[in-house]
């Protein structure tokens, strides 16, 4: 069995891991969405990335924590099981720019994508999975706090 | 005047014999005889002690008078003080328990019971309590927050807890100011600990285990940095015993002394742990060892099927009787016991095939004179003592009142320590993290620099003088009111308010978010206003390290010139929104 140690040193030395979009931020690069990653409205950039509003479904699994432990680098993860996944994006309603990544899920691929956002303060996080058959998103609040003061 | 150990003890004796001790609350069902007779119940028994923070010898130590419980837990343990407290476990009014459970009579009842816990009298208690029942049938567990606290864990880097608790015969532990020594010390107290680290809620960072942690973590596959539980034979069953450290240990205390470890609640990964145990190993009943606090543990056992007893700790609670939290047709228990050394829980449990069938709880209050000190303890204690003796001894002023810190919001010795910054910079306002930890002391009493380093003694101690706007006051005021008042429990961090110096305010704990503070005033009673400036003064910064004096320093200094601890004006909010709640004295 390949220990994670080596996944993760064959990622980080350039080695390709299905699913590990995230690193390999290049494929995203192709599909840079000027106007959607520079707004600094959620619904604004939801509609230059898309066509029509997504519908909450339990479908999309988000994994966020529910106060981060250093809201420079919150660590989320998005997957989902529904067929055709085409692109995941990920919003933080609270930056001052919503839209923090949107990833290109290739035909074949395992729809599973962790990365580190940033946040400047507690604020809904949203997952939008867009597949051939239209928009599904799930939400989750994620709280960060200046900390200190602990029993 | 207080009556001596051995006429305490004679007196006692005596009282018990001529049957006019009050039979009171739980006591009254054992007999009166003797204190401390537990009967055995079952077949196999937790003892558990949690939150003694580093107090190796006795200590007074007064309970809150203010504990106010929101959302679910408005109403309810651990949410409950003073006369309530007493009705609500039928504790008797006046009596022993009376001093050891809650705040009323408190300068009276500390005459005449004195000093609670001290490691020495501890390991006579526990040692009892072993040998009653078995010793191969009995495990003696510790909730943490075990290595901090005193002048003496400071300087040993809470190696001295380490060797007091091996003497002590503890079995298993888990942790949360543990982890405010570097990870490298963490690592090397643990190897040093006979007993065991459980932890199933802390994993390895992928950038540490990339950069070589698999070297020394527990598991490179659930990336968990300890052994997350062990089973115990115990009386023909066996016992799990999970771990689970304080889950928010890198938001409220330095991120930057542990940075290769990550913290959370994680009972998705505690609910395949207990799913595993239960199907896969045989295992007849399942205890989490927890510093998640009492609310954040009522509600994971709302949320986690499977669980027998959740033995608890952090937020310092000594609740008498377990809460019962009932999920599909299965009861966990949720218990907290106290802190500074002040308790000793026993959970006696009737265990058969696959389940729990009964249980006998007691939650023992550790009266320093009832108790003879065990010697080989004591010597030890002594031994550590010594080294430091002539700093912690040094004799700085006399108190004008009791000094006390536990309370959601301030306490008498928190003012000393906002005072003697105000007065050290010069500072219009002064803040003070909301630790519940801290010793009290007795009116008349000299204060030392040991009461000062219980009160203070971080590994972040440094003291800073800043410039805030009026808005970042407020921000400041409404983050940490969140962390307690949030009605989600998975969402507070435990801690209680952060003291004030210079300052008032309003405060409506029930409010929302951003909502819950006002009335900012200075001691003057200028309101403060959102753009203008403050010169503010604190300490124990997580972020950073400041680049001020020690606390201690600080607050010894102001104390030595004072001579004698007086209070001119305490400043605590304005409560609204809180009549009716029984986590208030009116």
């Amino acid at each position: 069995m390949i220990s994670r140690r080596s996944v993760l040193k064959a990622v980080f030395t350039g080695g390709a891991v299905a699913g590990l979009g995230v690193l390999m931020p290049s494929i995203a690069l192709a599909a840079w969405n000027k106007a959607a990653f520079e707004t600094d409205n959620q619904d604004t950039a939801m509609g230059a990335l898309f066509d029509g509003a997504p519908s909450a479904s339990a479908e999309v699994n988000l994994k966020a924590p529910d106060i981060a432990e250093n809201g420079a680098v919150v660590p989320v993860t998005i997957s989902s099981s529904m067929a055709g996944v085409k692109t995941i994006a990920v919003f933080v309603e609270g930056n001052p720019n919503p839209l923090a990544a949107q990833f290109a899920i290739p035909a074949g691929t395992k729809a599973e994508v962790s990365c580190r956002i940033r946040m400047g303060k507690t604020s809904a996080v949203t997952a939008v999975v867009e597949t051939a058959s239209g928009l599904f998103s799930a939400s989750k609040e994620v709280k960060v706090t200046i900390g200190g003061c602990g029993g | 005047m207080s009556t001596s150990r051995r006429d305490f003890a004679r007196m006692m004796g005596l009282a018990a014999v001529a049957g006019v001790l009050p039979q009171q609350g739980f006591a009254a069902k054992k007999q009166t005889g003797d204190f401390y007779e537990v009967p055995n119940y079952g077949n196999a028994r937790l003892l558990h002690m949690t939150d003694c923070h580093g107090q190796l010898s006795p200590v007074y130590f007064r309970e809150p008078s203010i504990n106010l419980g929101v959302g679910p837990a408005f109403g309810k343990a651990p949410h409950i003080v003073g006369h309530k407290f007493l009705q609500h476990f039928g504790v008797e009014p006046g009596s022993m328990e009376e001093y050891a459970f809650t705040y009323l009579n408190f300068e009276d009842a500390a005459q005449q019971y004195g000093k609670v816990g001290g490691f020495a009298h501890l390991k006579t208690l526990v040692d009892r309590l072993r040998e009653s029942y078995g010793a191969n049938n009995t495990v003696l567990l510790d909730g943490g927050d075990t290595w901090q606290g005193s002048g003496i864990n400071y300087k040993t880097r809470g190696m001295d807890m380490v060797r007091a608790c091996n003497l002590l015969g503890v079995d298993y532990m888990t942790g949360h100011w543990e982890f405010t020594y570097h990870q490298e010390e963490v690592l090397s107290n643990i190897a040093a600990f006979k007993g065991e680290f459980l932890a199933q809620n802390i994993l390895v960072t992928e950038d540490a285990l990339f950069d070589g942690a698999d070297e020394y973590i527990y598991d490179e596959d659930s990336m968990r940095v300890f052994k997350p539980y062990v089973i115990r034979e115990m009386g023909g069953a066996r016992v799990a015993i999970i771990g689970q450290a304080f889950p928010r240990t890198k938001i409220a205390n330095p991120a930057r002394f542990i940075p290769d470890w990550s913290f959370d609640i994680n009972d998705d990964l505690l609910q395949e742990l207990v799913d595993d145990l239960r199907a896969n190993q045989g295992v007849d009943a399942v205890v989490v060892l927890s510093h998640n606090g009492m609310d954040v543990d009522i509600a994971m056992a709302n949320r986690v099927s499977g669980v027998d007893a959740i033995l608890g700790g952090h937020t310092h609670d000594g609740v008498p009787a377990p809460t019962r939290v009932k999920k599909n047709g299965h009861t966990t228990l949720v218990c907290n016991v106290g802190s500074n050394g002040k308790f000793l829980g026993v959970l006696d449990l009737d265990i058969g095939k696959g389940k729990v069938n009964g249980f006998q709880y007691r939650l023992l209050p550790v009266f320093s004179d009832l108790l003879p000190a065990d010697k080989q303890m004591a010597d030890l204690v002594a031994a550590e003592r010594a080294p430091y003796a002539a700093w912690m001894d040094e004799e700085l002023a006399v108190a004008d009142e009791v000094l006390y810190r536990r309370g959601n919001f301030n306490g008498t010795f928190d003012q000393v320590i906002c005072d003697a910054l105000r007065d050290h910079y010069d500072a219009q306002i002064s803040l003070s993290p909301g630790f519940r930890w801290g010793t009290s002391v007795m009116k008349g009493q000299t204060v030392t620099m040991e009461r000062v380093l219980d009160q203070t003694c971080t590994t972040y101690p440094e003291t800073y003088i800043r410039e805030m706007t009026g808005a970042n006051i407020k921000l400041i005021l409404e983050d940490v009111a969140d962390n307690i008042f949030n009605p989600e429990p998975y969402l507070q961090s435990g801690g209680d308010m952060v003291r004030l110096g210079g300052m008032d305010y309003r405060c409506d704990p029930l409010a929302a978010m951003g909502s819950r503070i006002d009335e900012m005033r200075l001691d003057n009673g200028e309101l403060i206003e959102a753009s203008k400036i403050y010169k503010v003064a604190g300490w124990a910064t997580v972020g950073s390290r400041s680049e001020g004096p020690d606390i201690w320093d600080v607050t010894a200094d102001y104390l030595r010139q004072a001579q004698e601890v007086r209070i001119n004006k305490l400043n605590t909010p304005k409560l609204i929104n809180v009549a009716g709640n029984d986590g208030y004295k009116a």
